[in-house]
């Protein structure tokens, strides 16, 4: 068979990069081992959750799909941070992990040329330093000009529960044999990590008078701006609950220690430390008596609870024994105890900002493969490389967005220049533009983007355009618009503000914390003003202009921060910059620098080990 | 070829006749390159020795001639200053050889070095890290004692092992913020921002104490700024040339001698001054006269201190004294009662008693001077010092980036906005370590030294 693109794997990075491709007009085999696994989620029933709502809605701007899938899929949406600013206001859902699937592969059969081909991959096929193809567990090739490797957690994956090994990519399924091998045959060095998962327990064994409940939003909001919102949410609502663990249930999970894989030395893989496993916390918070456990529903339908927090490659029998001693848990049945999953991963410094590996022309890898965890991570690099890949064959240029533009640009230059060799997830505290990248401004920074690559509409992008009009036209207003003191003293001292003396404008007034723009704008009778009009009747523009203005000082200061910094953003290095005849370097920042192969000195400034004498150096070379 | 790749030669020691002159060599020939000119008493090359060994033999010319008799000092990389294979041949002290030599070395396959060029080999190599380049500056060019000092405790890393050790502090507090931030979800035990607060306190109150270490820092390594000022005859000249112990400036029993500025330099218990003798300040017809009086006052609004003196036959003048304190800080003036010889009684107040003539009083002007311009801190080596203005910016900006990250905690704004602050405050505590570079400070850097030193 043949394809302009072939996509390897059906998890949230591979059906970004198969619905992208199809967008821009090319013809994709998207190889995955069941169809009816197209999107699983293979932990966490949930999609967003702080940094991570943020790169949904980027996705969601930039044309991408997770965002309409976790919607419809949605059984319960909050915004979390809510007392903190709106630059880390996260959106978050917890999922019907089946019809999540299903509506995973409604919307990729919904893309035209997409053609899913129930088969696992066994290698990558390449001529000369270019990829021509693919070979499948039935021996058969496929060929095409672009192959995107999105394999997640399967190559050679092994399970652990406790001296128990399965070999699997995720409970129930065969792992991937065969790409690794292909791959590392070629010179790519492959890595080992591992990540886990709680146990899952019957929701009718449950006592949930003694858990505390945690509801979603009173007015829930989608992920995606192409939801309908008058008919939101679109499923029934369904709540978490909260529990804690006690000492007793520390002293008898202790008791498995000796038959932990993770103590054994069995799993050789790095977990992630911001996820760590119930034995992990108790080890390294020794101090802490009690942690905090979610029971999440897994479903409408499904009896499933999935106890986040307490994932565990312990033996079975020990977490059955320490989940029963949990209140509310008393008489819990479990239905599945939680494993760990090894699993191959490619130290991310092999691709470039693109997600084109830098040995292989035309080979794309993108998520879980990348060495990062989590499904919006994994969603967000799929989009970046089916992009990439269609770009390529379409002669038009590349997409490599930038830290300044989204958290994915943050993303991405974290892999490529820091690589990783640990699970690599998104936090807020990653961007140092954060500020700017926030949630409610994803469209105006990254929509016309998505258009450019047709992955957004002529209407949708004349929506997004008058919002941005709108947008600029309601921040000039509350610029030049002043009020009185004798109109807004008033609702100054009700609000315990300090009163003003002379008139001040709206995005003076608003900068204040407990005065909103809301509250300012009832003042402006809106026949005055017909230019405003369509500005007050939007609720989500004025937070948006609301938050502009309240953080423009801010924004300027982290602005100011940057620039001193990043003057070598733009200073280029070239491809086959000789580092090795460097000797100047320090040896560690000479091999970094050489596998990076970094784009600029300002990425080449960010590769751990790379030490400021050597960048004083390349700057020396650079300019000669 | 490449910058680092070449060797590089320059003369070490200043331009001149001395006892002894020195031509250092940097780069991988170095030792290959002074073979080629130099006959070792031993008979053996250099090429074998040891580092850090010194060899005794003669400087052969192009002609097969002796040029001089000399040592020769090896140090293989990376022992050496630059880091680099190095060589330092010390010659008899005469310009002559000193040229001849290094065109001879040139013809070899070394390069003259261009300013700072060996200092920044240092840095490039990992031998030195930005404080300490700036310091090598600093140890080179100081011209007393304890100057001297402060520029090796800087060189040897005190201020930033400090500052490093600062911003160790505040990139945890940072990451209390931050933590709270991304972890929302979780049931974290928060430090409690009253601790915070306190931490970041904490840290302004250290980065005020190092501050504070740089008007001492300046003094050594500028030296203090002295003007002499006062009505005209009081004896401003004598004082002058007394310190100075020769006859520099005109001294007449006719008021308004002085037009000029006179600047001289004195060592005086290791610190350095620059007097700057001043035209009498009066109302005058003559021109020239009203252009010293001029000058005498912008020469008071530069200086660090100020001697007011008075004659103890006239008294002090009233206003002149009213118009200095307003001028500038009246910390800085010192009231001098001269001439004390005629009248020893000291009917008059000011804050010291001394003949220009005699030299009656002049160790207690000594002690006053040193007070004002030192304090009363006695520098000792174990202290971070502050001496160059571009840490004395950046550390002040990080102590503003910290207080507006307070301020953002007393509105009550949220975890994001003090993140900005601190991430600011870490940024320019890394400039000072050298941990940020930027092409500014570097050429800046470099451009402040002398070849060969
Ligand atoms: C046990 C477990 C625990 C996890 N725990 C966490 C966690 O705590 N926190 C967190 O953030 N994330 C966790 N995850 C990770 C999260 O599931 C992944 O990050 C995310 O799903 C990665 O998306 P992906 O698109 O890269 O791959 P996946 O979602 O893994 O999808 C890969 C798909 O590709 C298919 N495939 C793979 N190889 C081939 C092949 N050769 N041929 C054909 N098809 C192939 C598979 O069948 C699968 O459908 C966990 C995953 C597992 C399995
Ligand atoms: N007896 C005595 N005479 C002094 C002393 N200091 C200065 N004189 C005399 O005072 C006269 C003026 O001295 P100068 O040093 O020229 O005074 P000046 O302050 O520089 O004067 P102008 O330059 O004109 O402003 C000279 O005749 C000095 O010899 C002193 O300590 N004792
Ligand atoms: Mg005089």
């Amino acid at each position: 068979m043949n394809f302009d693109i072939i996509v390897v794997g059906g998890g949230h990075a591979g059906i970004e990069a198969a619905c992208a491709a199809s967008k821009m007009g090319l013809s994709v085999g998207f190889f995955s081992m069941d169809k009816y696994a197209l999107g699983r989620l293979s932990c966490n029933p949930a999609i967003g959750g702080s940094a991570k709502g943020h790169l949904v809605k980027e996705i969601d701007a930039l044309g991408g799909v997770m965002g309409e899938i976790a919607d419809r899929s949605g059984i319960q949406f909050r915004l979390l941070n809510r007392s903190k600013g709106p630059a880390v206001w996260a959106s978050r859902s917890q999922n019907d992990r089946i019809i999540y699937s299903q509506i995973a592969l409604e919307v990729v059969e919904r893309h035209p040329n997409i053609t899913i081909i129930e088969k696992g991959v066994t290698g990558i096929v390449t001529e000369g330093d270019r990829v021509s193809g693919i070979v499948a567990s039935d021996g058969s090739f496929s060929s095409a000009n672009a192959v995107v490797l999105c394999s997640g957690t399967f190559l050679n994956g092994l399970m652990h529960t406790g001296h128990t090994q399965t070999s699997g990519g995720r409970f129930g399924e065969k792992p991937a044999i065969g790409v690794t091998e292909s791959l590392t045959s070629l010179g790519f060095i492959a890595g080992r990590l591992k990540t886990g998962t709680p146990p899952r327990l019957n929701k009718n064994t449950i006592d949930w008078s003694q858990l505390l409940e945690q509801p979603g939003d009173e007015n829930p909001q989608p992920f995606s701006f192409r939801t309908d919102k008058s008919n939101f949410p679109i499923l029934p609502q369904l709540s978490c609950y909260i529990t804690y663990t006690d000492p007793d249930v520390h002293k008898i999970l202790e008791k498995g220690f000796a038959d932990s894989p993770l103590f054994t030395g069995l799993i050789k893989g790095v977990g992630p430390r911001y996820c760590p496993s119930i034995e992990d916390k108790i080890v390294r918070f020794a101090d802490k008596t009690k942690h905090q456990l979610f029971l999440e529903p897994e479903g409408l339908d499904s009896d499933l609870i999935y106890l986040n927090g307490f994932s565990s490659s312990l033996p079975a029998d020990i977490q059955f024994e320490a989940v029963r001693k949990l209140p509310g848990l008393q008489n819990v049945e479990m239905v599945r105890p939680g494993y760990a999953v090894e699993y191959d991963y490619f130290p991310p410094h092999q691709v470039d900002s693109t997600l084109e590996t830098k040995r292989i022309g035309g080979l794309y890898f993108a998520g879980q493969v990348n060495g990062t965890s989590g499904y919006e991570e994994a969603a967000a690099q799929g989009l970046v490389a089916g992009i990439n890949a269609a770009l390529k064959i379409l002669g038009r240029g590349e997409f490599a967005l930038k830290r300044s533009d989204a958290y994915i640009g943050v993303l991405i230059d974290d892999l490529v220049t820091k690589s990783t060799d640990e699970p690599y997830r998104m936090f807020t505290s990653r961007a140092e533009h954060r500020l700017l990248l926030r949630q409610d401004n994803a469209y105006t920074r990254l929509a016309h983007f998505g258009f450019d690559f047709g992955l957004i509409s002529q209407e949708e992008n004349n929506i997004f355009d008058k919002h941005k009009t709108l947008f600029y036209r309601g921040v000039s207003f509350a610029g030049s618009f002043r009020l009185p003191p004798a109109t807004i003293n008033p609702l100054l001292l009700e609000k315990g503000s300090s009163p003003v003396s002379s008139s001040e404008p709206l995005s003076k007034l608003c900068k204040r914390p407990d005065v909103n723009l809301v509250e300012l704008l009832a003042f402006v009778d809106p026949n005055d003003f017909p230019e405003i009009t369509g500005i007050i009747q939007t609720p989500d523009l004025i937070t948006q202009i609301e938050t502009h203005l309240k953080y423009e000082g801010y924004i300027k200061r982290q602005q100011e921060a940057i620039d001193k910094l990043g003057k070598y953003e733009d200073l280029k290095i070239p491809l086959d910059f000789d580092y090795l005849g460097l000797k100047a370097l320090s040896t560690e920042g000479r091999e970094k620098l050489n596998s990076v192969k970094p784009r600029s000195v300002g990425q080449a400034s960010r590769i751990s080990g790379v030490t400021p004498s050597d960048i004083s150096i390349l700057l020396v070379y650079l300019k000669r | 070829m490449n910058l680092l790749e070449d060797t590089i030669a320059a003369i070490a020691t200043p331009y001149g006749v001395g006892a002894i002159s020195v031509i250092r060599i940097s780069g991988p020939a170095s030792i290959a390159i002074t073979d080629t000119v130099f006959a070792a008493s031993s008979q053996k090359k250099l090429a074998e020795a040891p580092s850090h060994t010194i060899h005794y033999g003669n400087i052969i010319d192009r002609n097969g001639d002796v040029l001089d008799d000399v040592l020769v000092s090896v140090f293989k990389a990376p022992h050496s200053f630059t880091g680099e294979e190095s060589v330092e041949i010390s010659t008899h002290g005469n310009p002559l050889i000193c040229q001849n030599l290094l065109s001879l070395l040139t013809e070899k396959g070394a390069r003259l070095a261009e300013p700072g060029e060996f200092t920044r080999r240092a840095y490039i190599n990992g031998r030195l890290d930005l404080a300490q380049a700036e310091a090598v500056a600093a140890v080179i060019s100081a011209r007393t004692d304890a100057s001297l000092k402060g520029a090796r405790n800087q060189l040897d890393g005190l201020l930033s092992r400090e500052v490093a050790a600062l911003r160790d502090k505040l990139v945890n507090s940072a990451s209390l913020v931050e933590l709270e931030l991304d972890f929302a979800e979780e049931d974290l035990e928060f430090v409690d921002k009253t601790g915070l607060t306190a931490l970041i306190s904490e840290i302004v109150n250290s980065l005020d104490n190092l501050l504070k270490t740089y008007r001492f820092g300046k003094v050594l390594r500028e030296g203090i700024n002295v003007a002499i000022v006062g009505k005209p005859n009081v004896g401003k000249s004598s004082l002058l040339n007394y310190l100075v112990k020769e006859y520099r400036a005109i001294v007449s029993e006719i008021p308004g001698t002085t037009r000029d500025i006179i600047r001289e330099e004195v060592t005086i218990d290791g610190y350095l001054y620059i007097f700057h003798d001043t035209a009498g300040i009066r109302d005058s017809a003559d021109v020239i006269e009203l252009e010293g009086v001029r000058r005498s006052r912008s020469a008071i609004a530069d200086a660090d201190l100020i001697l007011f003196l008075s004659d103890v036959t006239q008294g002090i003048d009233k206003s002149l004294f009213d118009e200095l304190i307003a001028l500038g800080d009246s910390g800085k003036i010192v009231s001098v009662i001269n001439k004390v010889d005629i009248h020893p009684q000291h009917k008059v107040t000011g804050d010291v008693y001394i003949s220009a003539k005699t030299g009656v009083g002049i160790a207690d002007l000594f002690r006053i001077l040193r007070e004002k311009a030192v304090g009363s801190s006695v520098y000792t080596e174990k202290n971070a010092l502050v001496s160059s203005l571009r840490h004395f910016n950046a550390l002040s900006e990080a102590k503003n980036h910290l207080l507006n990250s307070l301020d953002s905690v007393s509105a009550h704004l949220s975890g994001e906005f003090q993140a900005v602050d601190l991430r600011r405050a870490v940024n320019s505590l890394s400039e000072v370590i050298g941990e940020v570079t930027s092409d500014d400070i570097l050429n800046n850097i470099f451009q402040k030294f002398c070849i060969g030193k």
